[in-house]
């Protein structure tokens, strides 16, 4: 491994929990078009660091390895960025490479990211439909609707706008701009709308969009360049108009 | 009255369904997920959803969707479920609409359909090139609604082991490891539906996520439950070649009007698009009129290996061919396939509206799988059932593009109500059932755990699952050669040898992803071999299975599904006849019209 182009790679790791964090550094033979899971990939067979000590394969999340999936969020150089699209030969070495910081860590770089599923729940993020049984076609949807609301639904839940915002930390329940992004997407549905109230209601307490700062970090670490902002500006529009007027409408 | 309980195991679009369904039903349903069902490998299906609903009034029926698809699938598959699935997808895209799918619209507020390959009709709907996961989230957000409403228990982050099975050889429910604690447990059920998707993985490098090893396939198939077909593998003509895994470039790319092609003269440095018409090779439109570059998978497939190593002419002497979409307007291009090509751009740097993708084939999707039953996804073993890219019943020899997410929707859609049914007649529900029965199942689980922590050994399990992959790629993907597949099982089982000295870099038990990657790698090695002996037996060329000795489909002998059994811990080959009631076989050609 001593001659030949390397890849040096620094991983932050932790057993468990309730363990102390550690770095390790480990030294790669490099390869074109390598990325952040081929790195972890290659640990996992040869775990030994740069200094020669064996060591555990690092535990990480991945799956689709595309950019489709959100499994694979971390903090990257810094930067909160999917492993799989980041590729060595773009990034300053050593890679240094951490779980994302907002999350409770599981082991070394996996997280447990419940907490935006459990807001998916909270906001009510679906549309309620009668049953799945054959009721015709849905309603009519204009092309400039679907072309608003599409780029909207490609949320991969990441992670990556909570690990940015300052407004994520543990003082505070702020539940993300992707999760305000998806009360928007099906406020916009035609029957989404007729539920629209009930959405509005359930960002409007505790963690809510009153709660959020306007540091805009969020639109720049997503990975699919949803329009995070506008999605935050529309539902907090749509927050004071209840509040104004939900009194007017019962 | 008794209140029955379901388990699902998988969270793609297949076990959504199944799931809400049961939940629909009333029934109290738990959803085993290895991933956050929200990241399973249904988010990577790219190009759409077939149903004949004739919106571009080119009389496209639904007849005619079930002949494309038993023709394309060269007639191996049974025909009763896939004319009730072509029959069904209308309702099925009417479904996903009302769960708010972002589907392309066309001016009139209406779904748009685009071409797909295997067909003349504008039959596959889309939402950009990002279906599957526009599918997957809508379905998604039905059981999170189900869930919140009590009805569904999601387990995520739990993977299957094994089915419970007792003594009179019903299944009772499963036996499962949670992947933070390692903690073995078995949860009863009166009926299980297994929708645990593809089996990439023992090909090494594919299209497939992570997640898609076959392990669940295989553990059930070492307890009984029969396999069929697992020599039909579909490989993608259009991904991206790279280390870590082979992206997709989906099938839509051709079905917007991309053209694939080669510089007629191999050594022609040019930069693509420099490269004179005249002196470009559009082998699939020159081979094939009618379809052109929409000829099936397997047909696009064979054809690129033809030009890269008989012909020689891959671009610059490599295993590549260009699919060029740099003739389509940017801004339909930006509309309808921008999810792939943005793959594209991020992967290789280099933008595919300005330049020619380079591409090639890579192992995609599995037509074989559980064997179930021609009616309701029943395997044959009572209680279990199965449905998605996990079973065998939808795809024949070759499953047409667009025809995996329907047949998910319309498998799953089945198998939940099924499975219900079969659990509300049961006379003794697993409640009734010896504990001794779940003991013993976990015991066994835990002590396989526990060799494998305490063994020490000089393998490493990505190592060997590095050689598995390489040697079913060579052997067991697009040319089959009997004597090389001889030799693929052999060294495989030499491989299952040195498992079992394999030895675990990671002994601790809190979150080991080796452990478990340790016990898939297990099931998968007895998987590639039922594929490598399935390919060994069947002396005929049908579909995705081509063997150059035996170039023609030979109905006469090989008309009959293989359906793979576990005898005495090996693998045993049966045969049974295929359900041609509908559609007589006829040859299947794509250079003219049928």
């Amino acid at each position: 491994m001593a001659e030949g182009k390397q890849v040096i790679v620094k991983v932050k790791r932790q057993a468990s929990p309730k363990d102390a964090a550690r770095w390790e550094e480990f030294a790669l033979p490099w390869r074109p078009s390598m990325n952040v899971i081929i790195c972890l990939r290659d640990i996992a067979e040869h775990p030994v660091t740069r200094e020669g000590k064996q060591t555990n394969p690092v535990s990480y999340d991945s799956n689709c390895l595309e950019e489709v999936c959100g499994s694979c969020a971390m903090v990257i150089n810094g930067k909160a960025r999917m492993a799989c699209s980041a590729l060595v030969d773009q990034l300053e070495q050593p890679i240094r490479i951490e779980p994302l910081s907002k999350f409770p860590v599981i082991r070394d770089l996996t997280v447990d990211r419940q907490f935006m599923f459990d807001s998916l729940k909270r906001v009510k993020a679906w549309i309620p439909i009668d049953g799945t049984y054959n009721l015709g076609e849905g309603p009519r949807v204009s092309p400039e609707v679907q072309e608003k609301a599409y780029p909207l639904s490609r949320c991969i839940t990441c992670g990556n706008c909570l690990e940015v915002c300052p407004q994520v930390n543990e003082n505070n329940n702020f539940m993300g701009a992707a999760i305000f992004s998806q009360v928007r997407l099906f406020n916009m549905h035609p029957t989404g709308a007729m539920h629209a109230k009930e959405r509005i209601e359930a960002v409007m307490g505790d963690g809510g969009i009153e709660d959020c700062a306007n540091a805009q970090n969020c639109v720049k670490a997503c990975p699919k360049e949803i329009p995070l902002t506008e999605s935050l500006a529309e539902i907090n529009r749509q927050a004071w108009k209840q509040a104004l007027f939900g009194w007017l409408v019962g | 009255m008794r209140q029955p309980k379901i388990i699902v195991v998988g969270g793609g679009l297949a076990g959504l369904m199944a799931t809400i369904r049961v939940a629909e039903a009333g029934v109290p349903v738990e959803l085993f997920s290895i991933v956050p069902v929200k990241r399973s490998h249904s988010v990577c299906a790219q190009g759409g959803i077939n149903a004949a609903k004739n919106q571009k009034g080119e009389g496209d029926t639904t007849q005619k969707h079930f002949d494309d698809t038993i023709y394309g699938g060269d007639f191996l598959a049974n025909q009763p479920l896939v004319k009730r699935m072509c029959e069904a997808a209308p309702g099925i895209i009417d479904l996903l609409d009302r769960m708010g799918v972002t589907f392309n619209r066309t001016p009139e507020g209406l779904l748009d359909y685009r071409r797909f390959g295997g067909t003349l009709y504008h039959r596959t709907a889309f939402a950009g090139a990002t279906t599957g996961q526009q599918l997957l989230y809508a379905l998604d957000e039905q059981v999170r609604r189900h869930e919140s409403e009590g009805r569904v228990t999601k387990r995520e982050g739990w993977t299957f082991l094994s089915a419970v099975i007792d003594e009179g050889g019903i299944g009772r429910g499963i036996c499962a490891m949670d992947l933070r604690s390692m903690e073995v447990k078995t949860f009863p059920a009166d009926a299980v539906i297994f929708c645990t998707g593809g089996i990439g993985a023992i090909f090494g490098r594919s299209t497939n996520s992570v997640v898609c090893t076959g392990s669940a396939q295989s553990a059930l198939f070492q307890q009984g439950v029969d396999y069929a077909n697992g020599e039909f593998i579909q490989v993608h003509p259009t991904a991206i070649p790279g280390e870590d895994k082979l992206r997709l470039m989906s099938e839509s790319a051709r079905g917007e009007g991309g053209r694939v092609w080669v510089p007629r003269n191999p050594a022609d440095k040019r930069a693509a698009k420099s490269i004179p018409e005249a002196e470009r090779f559009y082998f699939l439109e020159e081979w094939y009129p009618k379809y052109g570059n929409l000829v099936p998978r397997d047909i696009a497939t064979r054809a690129i290996h033809r030009i890269v190593y008989q012909e020689k002419v891959g671009i610059g002497g490599q295993a590549a061919v260009y699919l060029d979409v740099t003739h389509i307007p940017r801004e339909t291009l930006d509309r309808k396939l921008e999810g792939i090509l943005e793959i594209y751009e991020k992967f290789l740097g280099v933008d595919p509206r300005e330049e020619p993708m380079k591409v090639f084939p890579a192992m995609h999707y599995t037509m074989g799988g559980l064997w179930i039953n021609d009616q309701d996804q029943a395997t044959n073993v009572s209680g279990l059932y199965a449905a998605g890219e996990c079973e065998y019943q939808y795809h024949g020899a070759n499953r047409l593009g667009a025809n995996s997410l329907v047949s998910c929707i319309f498998g799953g859609g089945i198998a939940g109500p099924a499975a219900v049914k079969y659990a509300r007649n049961l006379e003794k529900g697993a409640e009734a059932v010896d504990s001794s029965v779940f003991a013993r199942e976990q015991k066994r689980q835990e002590e396989l755990n526990q060799a494998l922590l305490s063994q020490q050994g000089s393998e490493n399990p990505i190592t060997i699952w590095k050689e598995l992959g390489e040697i079913m790629t060579e052997h067991v993907t697009v040319t089959r050669i009997n004597k090389n597949l001889e030799s693929a099982h052999t060294k495989i089982k030499d491989l299952q040898a040195r498992y079992r000295k394999i030895n675990l870099s990671d002994r601790t038990t809190w979150s080991n992803q080796t452990l478990n990657f340790a016990r898939e790698l297990d099931n998968m090695l007895v998987l590639a071999r039922v594929i490598t002996v399935g390919a060994l037996c069947r002396n005929e060329s049908r579909g995705a299975h081509y063997k150059p000795d035996f170039p023609e489909r030979d109905d006469a002998t090989w008309l009959k599904t293989t359906r793979a059994k576990w005898v005495s811990n090996d693998i045993q080959l049966t045969y049974e006849p295929v359900d041609i009631s509908q559609i007589p076989p006829r040859p299947r050609r794509y250079d003219a019209a049928k």
